[in-house]
């Protein structure tokens, strides 16, 4: 009577066992690249456009930190006399493109637009900012997984006499 | 009403550069107006280009950017005379959508 049970027993500690690694396994997926994709290819990414600075909303929009890459450009004046358009572009010569976003690090919210570059499209966007004041503005570009970045001050001209 | 949005949509064969511009107010939300009341946001947060039915371009914009925002892009493919369907949403729930031939 008792080989049966003891039996049982320790079929369910093998059980419980495999359970204990499947559940392990499942974690470090769902903290390895999975967040990153939900946040590039999920719906409006509200959350990162509440963040105050941009370091919080590059964290919120990809859960990563992008590393500086020349090969990354970005177009935008050196000083704008109109601090409600400017106009900035990005394009890169990084292959495998799935995001570009800009920030703008001191406006009140730092995260300003995120374009998703499905396959086929280029990675390339031009398009026009509002920034409070002179600043940096930093373009993030998502390629095979991994963040590039690139930054450029921008001079803002309150009044319109120099900066 | 005459819709918010143009585009023009121009292939060169290989691939077809889009540029578009849209009415809106784009408030952020930290402008005051001339009794120094708040104007509330009002912005789009989503635009989104369609071709062949697939989506070729989306832009997820926040309140920072400009009044009667600009957008400019390009994509393989697209042939002249086909259709590209361009719609936006904003924080109120307001859309526009409209269909654009490429030239």
């Amino acid at each position: 009577m008792t080989t049966p049970h003891g039996f049982s027993a320790t079929r369910r500690l093998v059980l419980q066992g495999a359970g204990v690694v499947a559940l392990i396994g499942l974690g470090n997926m769902a903290s390895g690249p999975t967040p990153a994709l939900a946040a590039a290819n999920d719906k409006y990414p509200e959350d990162a456009f509440k963040q105050k600075s941009d370091a919080d909303a590059i964290k919120s929009l990809y859960g990563k930190t992008p590393e500086p890459s020349d090969k990354v450009k970005m177009d935008a004046p050196e000083i704008a006399e109109n601090g409600a358009v400017v106009p900035i572009s990005v394009t890169t010569s990084l292959a495998d493109v799935t995001s570009i976003s800009i920030l703008i690090a001191e406006n009140p919210n730092a995260l300003a637009a995120s374009y998703k570059i499905p396959a086929g499209t280029m990675p390339s966007v031009a398009n026009r900012l509002k920034m409070a004041k002179t600043t940096n503005v930093i373009a993030i570009v998502e390629a095979g997984g991994k963040l590039y970045s690139t930054t450029k001050e921008v001079k803002v001209t309150v009044g319109g006499c120099g900066g | 009403m005459a819709s918010t949005i143009r585009v023009r949509a121009i292939s060169s064969g290989e691939t077809t550069e889009v540029q578009a511009l849209i009415q809106h107010p784009m408030d952020s939300g930290f402008v005051k107006d001339a009794s120094g009341a708040l104007i509330p946001p009002h912005f789009i947060r989503e635009l989104t280009f369609e071709y062949d039915g697939k989506a070729v371009f989306v832009a997820d914009w926040g309140p920072a950017v400009s009044k009667d925002p600009y957008v400019k892009f390009s994509f393989k493919g697209g042939k002249k005379g086909d259709d590209l369907k361009i719609s936006w949403v904003d924080n109120k729930g307001e859309s526009d959508t409209t269909t654009a031939k490429i030239q």
